[in-house]
């Protein structure tokens, strides 16, 4: 007897079609392993050790590549996505931080935090292609849609620098709030957002087809008996149709959920401790939250935007990523 | 514009390569200089200076405590690489000269940096030098306090053109009282030195102690008699002699030490009669910023300050660090390196920094004062930071530390 309904309905679907389990791998900064949950039973499948202070993880178009930023091993370690085993590294830069992959699935595009670059590894040659100079503490990484930019967001800066993939070369900086750390285009690549830690908001920027942005409205966030200090806007997400944008609020242990339209917050989902990234899994049902200070992921069911379970994973959870159905093109922006 | 100076430095690493990778940075280098050349935003230099007042004192009690030779000037360095990379892309450039005086020679010190046509200021000295410093830089230059922890100079004694980066000696009080009353610790014992700067921080933990619902219950003096300090024959008399001193002390929950002379602090947590928690200038003791620090990104800075300076910083560093980078993220966002508007800009509502304490820092617009978290450190790790939960005040919880502006005097800021 399969008494809840969600749960039957799950069952029969995953029956149907088995593919929609998929693997959520979740780096563990301070554990120093990634965590693999399924997506369909919620179950920890595995824990598996990756090199030393795993931050950014990213998967290949093809499912079969974890890619995760070992910071204090100052490379990128690359791990099979059945067996765990790490099957090679890839140079990375010093301090490798966070990274977006392109979606034919190389280069990989790699934010150096100590020193001041944004490095462009070729995934199959296994080298370093170029190395741009960026502002200080370069973190958070996208890719535009048409793989036309590259966005940097530097944190000390606190510029977001639009660096073009066929040069290399910084075409637009455009000054944000304090503490820039994630950059997120939306699916048609018309606007792009960028949260602010330290600022407490998000900076949302208009883009041209020829991609120069122009900004032209922040977010703000507010929850009564909320210190406002405490409302710091870290990972961001955008459904495919950018009718909702999901920005992870830190210490805040909140998820808003906002209008994509109007740009106002609708409502703020309570999730777990210290909440930094964000990735939906593949068809969008679901929004993982990495939770660094109570060491779990909670999982929001984006439809009826409600955070619907949480999960035990290792010590201080970083980034996410949802491995891609078989015959998936990646969401490039599910980098960690 | 700006931006486009930034070129590509495809840097391959094998031997071929290397020359091809030289010639594009020159090229790129050649880029940065066209661009600024022709662009709109002509290059703009931001000069300022940290002056750093040298003053005789005895070897610290800890050996661990040694000033280094660079100290604040490390942290300029660091700052001028940071506000540089900033102002590579705005076409600004930054350099800060760096001097260390005797007292004697710190008005010519002085003399000579505003002579080259300084007048952005980061001074580290006592609090007489420091105003008479801030008043011979005069109204049309900006100096920041990177040292001084005296109420006064945030009272009666403000100027206008000098803003404090260092937190005040009541804002270290109340974050340790604070704490102290979170932690139910009530009943506070209160032993302090007999200089006049140990006498003022027992008067801020005296007013801390009132501020917070606290009971001092009980106070004594530690005089400095120009003892022995660390010789082996030093430490003997402390294990025999610091307890008996002690033992009288009513029933207490935690000693609060003010020593400023580091005199006797260091020795209370394992010499007492009772033994308690000590809090304030040993064991538990607030600080602007400490080389343990992981939280809120200053892994980021601390590796950054270690790779440039091959030690740990110290306060007077990130303090210095702190005054800089507010000048420059001032002109980032104004386009100007005049003390007039920086300084209208930094006191404006527009006017926040990032500075690894987790909240965005600004100023009191009323005293000149930098609003801040302050860490409370055990030597290892940050044990905890003030504000405080459940402190709170109508204008920031940081707010509920240090002077408040109905109980000010200062008046230079209307």
């Amino acid at each position: 007897m399969i008494r809840h309904p969600l749960l039957a309905a799950a069952l029969t679907i995953a029956a149907a079609s088995p593919a929609l389990a998929n693997k959520i791998f979740v780096s563990n900064e301070k554990g120093n392993t990634i965590s693999v949950i399924d997506s369909d039973t919620w179950e920890v499948l595995a824990e598996f050790p990756a090199g030393n202070r795993p931050r950014g993880i990213t998967i290949s178009p093809d499912g079969t590549r974890v890619y995760v930023c070992a910071s204090d091993d100052d490379l990128v370690r690359v791990f099979d996505a059945e067996t765990y085993e790490e099957v090679g590294t890839l140079p990375s830069g010093p301090d490798p931080e966070l990274f977006v992959l392109a979606e034919s699935g190389n280069p990989l595009y790699i934010a150096n935090e100590d020193d001041n670059l944004v490095t462009v590894t070729d995934t199959e040659a296994e080298r370093i292609l170029a190395e741009v100079p960026v502002g200080v503490e370069p973190e958070g990484m996208a890719i535009s849609p048409d793989g036309a930019f590259v966005v940097n967001t530097s944190e000390t800066t606190n510029m977001a620098h639009f660096i073009s993939t066929e040069d290399y070369e910084i075409k637009h900086n455009v000054l944000v709030d304090q503490r820039p750390r994630y950059a997120q285009y939306t699916e048609d690549g018309s606007r792009l957002y960028v949260s602010s830690e330290i600022g407490g908001t998000v900076s949302v920027m208009d883009i041209a087809p020829d991609g120069t942005p122009e900004l032209v409205d922040k977010i703000t966030f507010e929850v009564p008996g909320v210190q406002p200090e405490w409302l710091q806007p870290v990972g961001v997400k955008v459904t495919r149709d950018g009718s909702r944008v999901f920005v992870a609020l830190g210490p805040a242990n909140r998820v808003a959920v906002i209008d994509g339209e109007t740009l106002e917050v609708i409502d703020y989902i309570i999730v777990g401790q210290r909440v930094w990234q964000l990735a939906f899994t593949p068809e969008q049902d679901y929004l993982i939250t990495t939770n660094g200070n109570s060491n779990d992921v909670t999982v929001i069911d984006v439809a009826a935007e409600k955070a619907i379970r949480s999960i035990e994973v290792g010590q201080q959870p970083w980034g996410v990523v949802v491995q891609p159905d078989p015959s998936d093109q990646p969401d490039s922006a599910e980098a960690g | 514009m700006a931006g486009e100076g930034r070129a590509l430095v495809p840097c391959r690493r094998g031997a071929p390569e290397r020359e091809d990778c030289l010639a594009q940075i020159t090229r790129a280098a050649i880029a940065v200089l066209v661009c600024l050349w022709v662009g709109p935003a002509a290059a703009q230099e931001v000069r300022a200076a940290v002056l750093r007042v040298d003053y005789p004192t005895l070897a610290p009690i800890s050996r661990f405590d040694a000033v280094p030779e660079d100290l604040a000037f490390a942290g300029a360095a660091l700052a001028d690489e940071d506000n540089g990379t900033t102002g590579a892309f705005l076409g600004q450039t930054y350099e800060t000269r760096t001097v260390a005086v005797p007292p004697g020679e710190a008005d010519a010190a002085l003399d000579r940096l505003i002579a080259e046509g300084i007048d952005l200021f980061v001074v580290l000295a006592e609090r007489d030098d420091l105003l008479r410093l801030a008043e011979r830089a005069g109204e049309a230059a900006l100096v920041f306090n990177a040292r001084a922890p005296d109420v006064d100079l945030r009272d009666g004694a403000c100027r206008g053109n000098l803003l404090h980066v260092a937190p005040s000696t009541a804002m270290l009080a109340d974050a340790v009282v604070q704490f102290a009353a979170w932690k139910q610790w009530r009943r506070l014992y209160l032993v302090h030195g007999s200089n006049p700067p140990d006498r003022a921080l027992a008067d801020a933990y005296r007013r801390a102690a009132a501020k917070f619902g606290l009971e001092i219950v009980g106070e004594r003096e530690f005089e400095d008699t120009g003892g022995s300090r660390r010789t082996d024959s030093g430490t003997t008399q402390v294990q025999r002699q610091l307890p008996v001193d002690l033992q009288d002390a009513p029933e207490h929950d935690v000693v609060l030490a003010a020593d400023a002379s580091d005199v006797f602090a260091p020795y209370l947590p394992f010499h007492q009669w009772t033994p308690r928690a000590v809090m304030g200038s040993a064991g538990l003791r607030p600080v602007a910023f400490n080389p343990a620090l992981e939280a809120w990104g200053a892994t980021q800075f601390q590796r950054r300050f270690e790779a440039l300076t091959s030690r740990y910083v110290r306060e007077g560093d990130y303090l210095t660090w702190l005054a800089l980078r507010v000048v420059g993220e001032a002109v980032t966002r104004t386009g100007s390196a005049d003390p007039g508007a920086l300084r209208e800009y930094m006191l404006s509502d527009a006017f926040e920094i990032a500075a690894f304490k987790g909240q965005p820092l600004t100023f009191r617009d009323w005293n000149g004062q930098m609003r801040q978290s302050i860490l409370l450190y055990d030597g290892r790790i940050t044990v905890s930071t003030s504000p405080q939960e459940g402190f709170l005040h109508q204008v920031s919880p940081l707010d509920t530390m240090g002077l408040d502006r109905p109980e000010s005097d200062c008046t230079a800021f209307q």
